[in-house]
C-alpha cells in the first residue's frame, strides 16, 4: 500500500463516558416490551445451541482442543501475528496495525477514501461495534451502507485468521459482504489461529455454540484478491485496543480465547433482563463484563461496575465452547476493582467478601461447595422468591440488583447430575 | 512506507511481547481427541448427507448420473426459472434437457444488471460435508464467481457422491485454503441435487 493513512480531518470529540452498569440497566429494566423481546431472543438462541451441542458426539473433546489452540496462540501471539502478516502479504493482501480504536477507525476511513469512494458497505461484527466504526466513519464524512448493499468497498469483521495460509474466515453473519474493489477486514489480535487444520475445531464449535446449528448459513474464506470476481484488493486491520493489556494479566488472558459465539450472553440471567445496551459498546454479557475492564482497566466507573453485573450463577462457564471460566474472571476483576479503590478513605465492604470469593473460586470444588452453601443461605434471605436487600453494608451492593433467590439446585449441580 | 503504518506494527508487536514476558511460548500441547471421521455406523455418507441437508430445510434430491439432466430441468421448471446463468466449465449434459429456459454463460462475466435479472444459477461444488449438510464452493471449474452464486433467488447446486466428506475435519483436508471458499448451509434459495453413481 502507499503507506500513509490520509488525514481524517478534525477528530470527533470523545464521547462522554458510559454510565455505570446499574444506572444504564435501570432503563432497560423499566421497559416491559424490551424485556419480553430479549427473553424470546435469548431463549430461542439457547434452545438452538443446546440442540446443536447435544447432537455433537465429541463436544467436550472439541472444547478442550479449542481452549488449548487458543492458549497456545496467545502465548506465542507475536510470532503468529508476524507469520499471519507474511502469509496475507504473500496472498496479495495488505496488513495494517491499530493500537487504539481511534487508530483503527482512521485506517479504515483512509482505505475507503484511497479507493476514491465516499461510502462503504459495513457488516455487523463485535469488533466493529467495539471500535465504534459506523459512528467514526459517519463522523469522517463516509456514508455507511448496509452490509448487503452492492458497494465497491466493504468493511467486515472476521472470525478467524489463519497464520499459516493468510486465510480470513467469516462464519455466520447472514450477509457476508461481496465488494468488487476492496475488502477491509477488521480483526482483534487474538483472532489469529496457527494453522488451517485448527479450523476443523472452530468451524464446529462456533456454529453450534452460537445457535446456528451444525453449520452456519454461510461461511466465507478470503485469501487475497480474486481476479475477475473481487475483491480486487484485500486489507486486514489488526486491532489491539487494550487486548495486550488483557494479555499481560496471566489470569485475564484466558478471556482472549473468546470466539464470539455469544452463548454466554444467551444463558446469562442478567443479560436476559438488561440487554446489550447497559454494558456499553465494548461487549455485552458475561464476556463483555470481563473484557471491557481487562482491556480498559478498572479506573473508570463504567468498567469498574461491569464485573458486578453478574449473579455468578456459572451457566456461562458451562456453555462456553473454549472453556473460559467467566465467573472466576468476574471475581478476579471484582478483586481488582476493590484493590484499585483501597486508597480511598472508607474501606469498601466488598474487599473482604471479594478476597474470600477469589479464594473460593480458585478451586472448582470449593466453588461448588460454596454454591450449595450459598443456595441455602440465599433461600433464607429471600422474600417471595426475590432477595430485595442484602444485610448490613452489602445492602448498597444489592440496591440496584434485586437478586433472584438462588435456585434450590444450582445449574452446575443440575448439569452434573444429568 | 510512512511512519503511521510502520510504527503501528512495531508498537503492537512490542506490546504483545511486553505483555507475555517470561510466559511466552510456554503453552501445553493441543489434545486432538475429537473425531476425524464418521464411525462405522455412519458408513453411508450419501444417505447421511441427504438427511442433514434436509435438516437444514434445503430441498435435496438423490439422482443417478443418467437422470441428472432431467432432474436439473425439473428443478428449474418447479421454480418457474426462465433465465439462468451458468459458470464456465459446467458440463454440457447437466443442461441437456432444458426446455423454455434461457441459459447464459458467465463468460465474459455478466454485468450487475444481467445478474439482477436472473431467476437461477446452476453450479457444481468443491466438496460437501455429510455430518453437517454443508456444501463448499471454491470458485473452480463449474462453480464460477462468488458474484454469480449470490445473485439470484435460486441456486441449484450439484454434488457428486465422491465429493462428500464425512466430517468437517475431512472436508477441510480436501480443500485448498488459498482459494475463495464459500460454505453454504441453510442458505435461502439453495437446492441440492446429489448424483449417486450407484443409482445408474
Ligand atoms: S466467552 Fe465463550 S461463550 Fe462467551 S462469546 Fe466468548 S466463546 Fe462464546
Amino acid at each position: 500500500m502507499s503507506g500513509a493513512v490520509p488525514p481524517a480531518g478534525t477528530p470527533p470529540p470523545p464521547p462522554p463516558p458510559p454510565p455505570r452498569f446499574a444506572d444504564a440497566a435501570r432503563e432497560a429494566l423499566a421497559d416491559p416490551s424490551v424485556r419480553r423481546g430479549l427473553r424470546e431472543a435469548t431463549s430461542a438462541a439457547r434452545a438452538g445451541a443446546a440442540g446443536a451441542v447435544a447432537d455433537s458426539a465429541d463436544w467436550e473433546e472439541l472444547r478442550a482442543a479449542g481452549a488449548a489452540v487458543r492458549d497456545r496462540t496467545l502465548l506465542d501471539l507475536d510470532r503468529y501475528l508476524e507469520e499471519l502478516e507474511g502469509a496475507v502479504v504473500e496472498a496479495g493482501g495488505t496488513v495494517h496495525w491499530a493500537v487504539s480504536a481511534a487508530d483503527a477507525v482512521r485506517v479504515v476511513a483512509g482505505l475507503v477514501r484511497a479507493q476514491g469512494e465516499s461510502g462503504a458497505a459495513v457488516a455487523d461484527a463485535p469488533v466493529l461495534r467495539e471500535i465504534g466504526l459506523a459512528g467514526g466513519l459517519a463522523a469522517a464524512g463516509i456514508a455507511v451502507l448496509d452490509a448487503g448493499a452492492a458497494a465497491a468497498v466493504a468493511v467486515t469483521g472476521v472470525d478467524f485468521m489463519v497464520a499459516e495460509t493468510g486465510a480470513l474466515v467469516r462464519s455466520g453473519g447472514d450477509a457476508a459482504p461481496a465488494p468488487s474493489a476492496a475488502l477491509v477486514a477488521v480483526a482483534g489480535l487474538e483472532q489469529a489461529v496457527p494453522a488451517w487444520r485448527d479450523l476443523e475445531v472452530f468451524l464446529q464449535l462456533l456454529p453450534r455454540a452460537s445457535g446456528a446449528g451444525r453449520t452456519a448459513a454461510r461461511t466465507v474464506v478470503w485469501s487475497g484478491p480474486v481476479a475477475g470476481d473481487g475483491p480486487a484488493a484485500c486489507h486486514l486491520v489488526l486491532v489491539d485496543n487494550g487486548r495486550t493489556r488483557a494479555l499481560a494479566d496471566p489470569v485475564g488472558r484466558t478471556a482472549l480465547r473468546c470466539i464470539g459465539c455469544e452463548a454466554c450472553l444467551n444463558v446469562c440471567p442478567v443479560y436476559e433482563r438488561t440487554g446489550p445496551a447497559a454494558y456499553g459498546p465494548g461487549g455485552a454479557g458475561p464476556i463483555g463484563a470481563v473484557r471491557v475492564p481487562l482491556q480498559r482497566g478498572v479506573r473508570g466507573a463504567h468498567a469498574a461496575s461491569l464485573p458486578f453485573a453478574s449473579t455468578l450463577c456459572g451457566a456461562c462457564a458451562d456453555v462456553c465452547p473454549v472453556k473460559i471460566d467467566l465467573p472466576g474472571l468476574l471475581v478476579h476483576l471484582r478483586g481488582e476493582v476493590v484493590e484499585a479503590r483501597r486508597d480511598r478513605p472508607v474501606p469498601a465492604p466488598e474487599l473482604a467478601a471479594m478476597r474470600a470469593a477469589a479464594w473460593t473460586l480458585a478451586e472448582p470444588r470449593r466453588y461448588e461447595a460454596a454454591l450449595r452453601r450459598g443456595a441455602r443461605w440465599g433461600r433464607l434471605l429471600a422474600r417471595g422468591g426475590r432477595i430485595g436487600r442484602l444485610p448490613g453494608r452489602l445492602g448498597k451492593w444489592s440496591d440496584a440488583r434485586d437478586l433472584p433467590a438462588p435456585p434450590a439446585q444450582s445449574f452446575r449441580a443440575w448439569w452434573g447430575r444429568r | 512506507m510512512v511512519g503511521a503504518a510502520v510504527s503501528g506494527r512495531d508498537r503492537v508487536l512490542a506490546r504483545v511481547r511486553a505483555a507475555l514476558g517470561p510466559d511466552r511460548g510456554g503453552a501445553a500441547g493441543v489434545p486432538r481427541d475429537y473425531r476425524r471421521g464418521l464411525g462405522a455406523e455412519r458408513a453411508d455418507v450419501v444417505a447421511l448427507f441427504t438427511e442433514r441437508v434436509a435438516d437444514l430445510r434445503v430441498p435435496v434430491r438423490h439422482v443417478g448420473a443418467d437422470e441428472l439432466g432431467t432432474a436439473v430441468a425439473a428443478a428449474l421448471w418447479g421454480r418457474e426459472a426462465k433465465r439462468i446463468a451458468v459458470p464456465a466449465g459446467l458440463p454440457y449434459g447437466w443442461l441437456a434437457d432444458l426446455d423454455g429456459v434461457r441459459a447464459l454463460a458467465d463468460v465474459p462475466p455478466l454485468d450487475d444488471a444481467a445478474l439482477a435479472a436472473l431467476d437461477a444459477v446452476v453450479t457444481g461444488c468443491a466438496a460437501a460435508v455429510a455430518e453437517t449438510g454443508a456444501v463448499v464452493l471454491d470458485g473452480g471449474r463449474g462453480q464460477g464467481r462468488r458474484a454469480l452464486a449470490r445473485a439470484p433467488a435460486h441456486h441449484l447446486c450439484v454434488v457428486h457422491a465422491d465429493q462428500i466428506a464425512g466430517t468437517v475435519p475431512e472436508a477441510l483436508a480436501r480443500l485448498d485454503p488459498r482459494r475463495p471458499l464459500t460454505w453454504l448451509g441453510g442458505t435461502p434459495g439453495l437446492e441440492v441435487l446429489v448424483v449417486d453413481q450407484r443409482l445408474c
